[in-house]
C-alpha cells in the first residue's frame, strides 16, 4: 500500500470515528438508544475482536499458517487466565514468538 | 466529604489515564510493523483517539487488508462511541457546538467509565475531562515511543512483535468473556463465531475483508435472538 493510501486510510478512519464521537453527544438519545443497536453495538467488539486475534494469530495472505504467534497467544491466553496485567501479557507473548523465531529460525 | 471525593476523583482519572496511557507503546509498535510510519502512527493517535478502531485498523492493514477493510473495521468499533456520547451528553451539559465538537473527541471506552462511576454529575465531568486529558498525553507520547523503539528491531525482535499483536487483541477481548461480564455466554459465542468465520473466509477473500464478514455474519446470525426480546418485553 502506498504512503498516500495509508494517509487516506488514517484520515479517512479518524474522520468517521470523530463523527460516530460526534455524532452520539449530538442527535436525540431516542435515535441510539433502540434495543436492537445497543444490542449490536454490545456484541460487535467481542466478534470482531476475535476475528481479528484469529487471522493476526494464525494466517499469512491466504493461507493458514502455525507459528510462534499461535504459541504467543497460548502464553498470552494462560497469563490473562491468571491475572496478569496487560503489558506482562505482552511481554510474554512477544518472548514466547521470539524463543519459536529462534528454536525453529 | 467533597473535597475528598474530588481527590479521589481525580487520583483515579490519572492513575487510569497513565495505565492506558502505557498501551500506547503496543499501538507505536504495532503500527510500524504493519508498515504505518512515525508520522502516520503518530497522526492515528491524536486524529482517531480509540484504541480498539486503532489497533483493528492496523490489524487489517498488517494482514495485507485493502483500504476499506481497515476504515471500515475501524468505524465497526468506533460505533460504542457513539453510544457512550448519548450516555455522556446529558451530564457534561456541553453549551456551544465548539465545547461539544472538543469534548466529542475525548468520548472513550476510559473516559465514560469513569466519568459514569463518578458519584455525581460535577465529579462526572471533571473525571471526564481530567482522564481525558491523562490519557490523550499518555496514548501519543507512548504511540511515539512505540513506533520509534520498533523502527530499530531485528528479525527476532520482528518476530516478538508478531505474537504480540494477537496477544494484545486477545487481552482486550478477554474481559468480555469473563463471568463479570454482562452476559458472557452470549459473548463467548460471538466471540467464537467471529473468529471461525474469519478462518474459514481467509482462503477466499482479500486480506482483511474477512474480518468485516465475520462480524457481518455473527450479527447476522444473532439477528432472531435480538428480535425476541422487544417482543418478549411487549408480551
Amino acid at each position: 500500500m502506498s504512503t498516500g493510501t495509508l494517509w487516506a486510510v488514517v484520515l479517512v478512519g479518524s474522520l468517521g470515528c470523530y463523527l460516530l464521537k460526534l455524532a452520539g453527544l449530538s442527535v436525540p438519545a431516542a435515535w441510539v438508544e433502540r434495543p436492537w443497536v445497543t444490542r449490536v453495538v454490545e456484541f460487535v467488539p467481542a466478534a470482531l475482536l476475535a476475528a481479528l486475534v484469529a487471522v493476526q494469530a494464525a494466517t499469512s495472505g491466504p493461507d493458514l499458517v502455525v507459528d510462534g504467534r499461535l504459541v504467543g497467544l497460548a502464553v498470552a491466553a494462560v497469563a490473562l487466565a491468571l491475572r496478569a496485567p496487560f503489558i506482562v501479557v505482552l511481554v510474554l507473548a512477544g518472548a514466547a514468538g521470539a524463543l519459536v523465531h529462534v528454536v525453529t529460525g | 466529604m467533597p473535597s475528598s471525593a474530588r481527590t479521589a476523583t481525580l487520583r483515579d482519572a490519572v492513575g487510569l489515564g497513565v495505565a492506558v496511557g502505557l498501551y500506547g507503546v503496543a499501538f507505536g509498535a504495532a503500527a510500524a510493523g504493519a508498515g504505518l510510519d512515525t508520522w502516520q502512527a503518530v497522526a492515528t493517535s491524536a486524529l482517531m483517539f480509540t484504541g480498539a478502531s486503532q489497533f483493528a485498523m492496523i490489524g487489517v492493514l498488517g494482514a495485507g487488508g485493502g483500504a476499506f477493510s481497515a476504515v471500515g473495521s475501524a468505524l465497526l468499533l468506533g460505533t460504542r462511541n457513539t453510544v457512550y456520547g448519548v450516555r455522556l451528553a446529558p451530564m457534561l451539559a456541553l453549551r456551544g457546538w465548539l465545547r461539544r465538537a472538543g469534548a466529542a473527541h475525548w468520548v472513550i471506552d476510559e473516559t465514560t467509565a469513569m466519568a459514569v462511576a463518578a458519584p455525581d454529575r460535577e465529579l462526572g465531568r471533571l473525571a471526564f475531562w481530567v482522564t481525558g486529558a491523562t490519557i490523550y498525553l499518555g496514548w501519543n507520547a507512548t504511540t511515539l515511543v512505540g513506533s520509534l523503539g520498533a523502527a530499530a528491531l531485528g528479525g527476532t525482535a520482528q518476530a516478538a512483535l508478531d505474537a504480540v499483536v494477537p496477544a494484545a487483541f486477545l487481552a482486550l477481548l478477554w474481559p468480555r468473556l469473563q463471568r463479570s461480564a454482562r452476559e458472557p455466554g452470549v459473548q463467548r459465542r460471538v466471540a467464537l463465531g467471529g473468529a471461525v468465520v474469519a478462518l474459514a473466509l481467509t482462503p477466499f477473500v482479500p486480506a482483511g475483508v474477512q474480518v468485516v464478514l465475520a462480524v457481518v455474519a455473527v450479527a447476522l446470525a444473532g439477528r432472531p435472538r435480538t428480535a425476541a426480546s422487544p417482543r418478549e418485553g411487549a408480551a
